[in-house]
């Protein structure tokens, strides 16, 4: 039996696309690991984030913004289709800083990315101490402001997958859990992936498989030069609401928790935890926001995130094995309205290259 | 529904519950003197807010969380009393601060 | 500033004590770290309060409560660094120089020890029995309400109920029926023909045979005191408003209804795997005792060079055997500390060895009687399974149906083992009931992981500790 296309990797951006592909009629298969496999998509923090995305490439601002606009009506689609509530909102984000160096940084970033030429608005603008604290009262005397955006939002990361995950295997997709791909095999027509469970077929592959991409590139020709790097997150016990906006690294859960991270570590693949990190972590945050020192902290964990070298996706079909594609990001969650509604439509059509230009990994070539 | 054998029932210490003062074995656990005073539930459980009591007595289930002079999310069943503790009943999502909520 | 000392016990029930004992005994030195206030574990709760203060309570509380003095006796008198209210939170292990670093919190303040060897004896927990109506007030475990018995010289003293299987269940009410408490019922939840099953590991029984005279005495008191007892007992159900007020149940086909104020379940015990699960360790799934425990040799050690599992933690054999299991951990490090020479080392362990051998001929006969049950992967869908997130059967088992293959993935999707207790109460649950929706055995499935701190504690206190 011949799948349209095999869809390697079931995360956020796995099941956004195969979303996406299932509602135009497209026949899917999903090849995923098991459940102790390294997931980005169960570490992930909920930022449905626009401010800070783009500056270097105005593509990914715009593609930013756009999934950003997209995401009030794909949550509700997925209401409406699954019954799951996927917990977005779009309150506007605030990135605290806590000196001036800080300050300089974010507003020389806004700078830069406004004199990019086609970049969308995304109406991001440095403010003052004293109005952060307007705005947002639990803020402590330290940070002496802010960088704004009203775009950004949050989301629940893993009720999205679930969603996703229960749309597509209603609408006929096949999911095979426990199934590492060894090896691709072009075919005349088509790609026979093998697996330690038996052999798939399909006219089409899509490599969505995190930091499993590198290696599984090179078999279609595809040059994937992603890493891991290593986040840690630091999660709550539940409290009553305290934030109006999202603050980057600290935001609240609606069931109450609050997760407080954004560090970067290169250690390989270890996701494993580690304390300096978290005290590091949790101490940005409590100079923050003085009032999370009572909270109790009652779980931790990293994830790897999969990083290109210039932090931007890299989108591109396989020159050399057409129909072979590959779509990595580090901001699966993000993006996940525009990988379901905007990039899957593109797998269909016979220009992705041209449409996705800017994301081809390509541009690690020219030095 | 607790009660102390007979003989255990003198030279108590005193203890404070939500404004009720109680009587205390020395060295039992903070749990059990508010089960002997007829108090089975300890607080509402988060996502329902349906009543909840200790389950284990051993700190395994998190069932029985009181606030014990002033900290919070304290395993009742593990802390032994002391004479004057001031014990609360907790609210499921803790109140950091009152003057936060919005 | 970080205390550096060669070996850290973590734990102070019989197999802690033992091992502490052992090690002083030879002139080492260990620090205990007791999530308790004072020694004597669960099994050997607050003996020494109870000697001290009440000690008329000991005539029904039973000799083998009361031989935990010989051990808490020792032990005070030998161990210099016990820390009791300490509640280990992390374990790193330094992989440069085979080290190990213990993170803990003792009142309110976090504290780290670096240590060359552990000993963790950790014990078990009561197997978590879901059922229907099993989160209201007024329901709780054997184990409970013998804590509450030793601790605080308390009973329950409205109508009590006592549901399950299991020597501690037979060990309860004996207690209970020495104290002059009235019990309005035992419901037997064993399933049929476990004597005759049993029989077989009789012989070897045998070889610990005064805990089958004990076991017979206590099946003696309790038919003599003219306790109901319902055999076969199925469907338990507990009801209430606001607390438990009512419970259903069923023999062989007959419904029954009792009102009750206290319900004390008990289905067997199961190790504490919190910190071997934090450690990585490899465990194994006992389809007799249907629980995980960590993978140890024959001393206790486990594949981290330096770390032993001893006692229930490695495997539920009872009090005696994690005395001797405490011992033997004990002995390997004072050996490998140059405190004593390996010729010394053997004799010892040989005769701990045989000793533990001749105790575990129990276990079988024991495990036979009275089975792990098989019904928590059936329970009805209504039932919570993890209650602190109020996640029911009926939603594992939709997870399972659209694709769900492991409780790592059904815990990002339903929450279940995320709530505060972290997934202690709702862990092997969850692998049973998905082991029954996926038709694959409970060690296919698999179990959460465990991230730290496996206590919760405050941010505050991690930046203190991380100041210093």
């Amino acid at each position: 039996m011949t799948s349209d296309f095999i869809v390697i990797g079931g995360g956020l951006v796995g099941a956004a696309v195969s979303y996406g592909l299932l509602k135009l009629g497209a026949t899917v298969t999903i090849l995923d690991e098991g459940d102790t496999a390294f997931r980005a998509s169960r570490g992930n923090f909920g930022l449905v984030w626009v401010q800070s995305k783009g500056d270097g490439m105005h593509e990914y601002a715009t593609w930013s913004r756009e999934s950003s606009d997209l995401w009030p009506n794909f949550a509700e689609l997925l209401v409406e289709e699954t019954g799951i509530n996927v917990g977005h909102h779009r309150p506007g984000g605030l990135e605290l800083c806590l000196d001036e160096a800080e300050y300089m940084d974010f507003e020389n970033s806004i700078n830069r990315m406004h004199n990019q030429p086609n970049v969308a608005e995304n109406g991001r603008r440095m403010i003052s101490g004293d109005e952060v604290r307007r705005m947002e009262p639990s803020v402590g005397p330290e940070v002496v402001g802010a960088s704004y955006c009203p775009y950004d939002g949050i989301v629940n990361p893993l009720y999205t997958l679930r969603a996703l995950h229960q749309k597509c295997i209603e609408s006929g997709l096949i999911y095979r859990p426990d199934h590492e791909v060894k090896k691709i095999i072009p075919q005349i027509r088509g790609f026979k992936i093998i697996t330690n469970e038996g052999y798939f077929l399909s006219d089409k592959v899509i490599l969505a498989a995190g930091n499993g991409n590198k290696a599984l590139g090179e078999f279609v020709g595809l040059d994937i030069p992603t890493g891991p790097e290593r986040g840690h997150i630091v999660v709550t016990e539940r409290t009553s609401p305290l934030f109006n906006y999202v603050l980057g690294a600290i935001r609240q859960t609606d069931e109450g928790t609050v997760m407080l991270g954004a560090t970067k570590e290169n250690v390989g693949f270890d996701s494993g935890f580690n304390f300096e990190m978290a005290a590091k972590i949790i101490d940005k945050a409590v100079r923050k926001i003085p009032a999370l020192k009572k909270l109790r902290m009652i779980r931790s964990w990293s994830a790897l995130r999969i990083m290109s070298p210039d932090g931007f996706p890299i989108y591109e079909e396989s020159s050399n094995f057409p129909g072979a594609f590959v779509i990595t990001c580090h901001s699966g969650v993000t993006l996940a309205a525009a990988h379901a509604l905007k990039l899957a439509p593109e797998l269909l059509g016979n220009d992705f290259n041209g449409k996705f230009n800017a994301f081809s990994p390509k541009r690690f070539n020219v030095r | 529904m607790f009660d102390r054998f007979n003989e255990n029932k003198n030279s108590l210490i005193k203890i404070e519950f939500d404004g009720t003062v109680l009587d205390a074995l020395e060295g039992e656990m903070v749990a059990s003197v508010l089960m002997a005073a007829g108090i089975m539930n300890f607080r509402d459980a988060p996502v329902s807010n349906t009543p909840r009591g200790p389950y284990c007595m051993m700190g395994v289930c998190f069932e029985c969380l009181v606030e014990i002079d002033g900290v919070g999310h304290q395993q009742a069943c593990l802390v032994p009393v002391r004479s004057g503790m001031s014990i609360k009943r907790e609210k499921a999502k803790r109140l950091i601060s009152d003057d936060l909520v919005c | 500033m970080t205390l550096c000392v060669d070996v850290v016990i973590i734990g102070a029930g019989p197999a802690g004590m033992s091992a502490s004992n052992m090690i002083h005994e030879y002139g080492g030195r260990a620090v205990i770290l007791d999530e308790q206030s004072e020694p004597g574990g669960q099994i050997y709760k607050a003996i020494d309060r109870v000697m001290r203060d009440r000690p008329n309570e000991l005539s029904w509380l039973g000799s083998a409560y009361h031989d935990g003095a010989r051990l808490t006796k020792k032990f005070r008198s030998q161990a210099k660094d016990y820390q009791p209210g300490s509640m280990v939170w992390h374990i790193e292990c330094r992989n440069l120089d085979g080290l190990y670093n213990i993170f803990y919190s003792q009142a309110g303040v976090s504290k780290k020890i670096e240590t060359k060897y552990i000993v963790i004896a950790t014990g078990a927990m009561e197997r978590p029995v879901p059922i229907p109506g099993w989160t209201l007030p007024g329901v709780m475990t054997v184990g409970a309400v013998q804590s509450v018995l030793k601790n605080s010289g308390m009973y329950p003293s409205g109508k009590l109920v006592l549901a399950g299987a299991g020597p501690l269940v037979l060990q309860l009410a004996s207690q209970l029926i020495g104290a002059g408490i009235s019990i309005l019922a035992i419901l037997d939840t064993s399933p049929k023909g476990s004597f005759l099953k049993a029989l077989r590991h009789f012989p070897r029984a045998l070889f610990a045979g005064d805990y089958l005279y004990k076991g017979w005495n206590l099946t003696n008191k309790i038919m003599q005191s003219n306790t109901k007892v319902y055999r076969n007992v199925t469907e338990l159900n507990a009801s209430g408003d606001g607390r438990l007020q009512n419970l259903s149940f069923k023999v062989n086909e007959t419904k029954h209804c009792l009102k009750a104020d206290t319900l004390a379940l008990h289905e067997g015990i199961l190790p504490n795997v919190q910190l071997t699960r934090l450690l990585d360790l490899e465990h194994v799934w006992s389809p007799r005792q249907r629980s995980f425990s960590p993978v140890v040799n024959s001393w206790g050690e486990t594949s981290l060079s330096g770390v032993f599992v001893v006692g229930d933690g490695a495997g539920v054999s009872g009090a005696r055997t994690a005395e001797y299991s405490g011992a033997i951990a004990g002995i390997i490090i004072l050996e490998r500390l140059e405190y004593i020479k390996e010729s010394q080392r053997d004799l010892i362990i040989e005769d701990r060895k045989f000793r533990r051998l001749l105790d575990e001929g129990i276990r079988p006969f024991l495990d036979t009687l009275f089975p792990a049950p098989e019904r928590i992967g059936e329970v009805p869908d209504k039932t919570i399974i993890c209650r602190c997130e109020e996640i029911t059967a009926a939603e594992i088992r939709e997870v399972v149906k659209k694709g769900c293959s492991g409780p790592n993935q059904a815990k990002a999707f339903l929450r279940c083992g995320m709530g505060i207790c972290q997934g202690r109460m709702c862990g092997t649950s969850v692998t049973e009931v998905m082991s029954k929706a996926l038709e694959k055995k409970p060690a296919a499935v698999g179990a959460f992981r465990v991230r730290p701190p496996i206590k919760p504690l405050s941010l505050e206190e991690i930046v203190t500790l991380n100041d210093n």
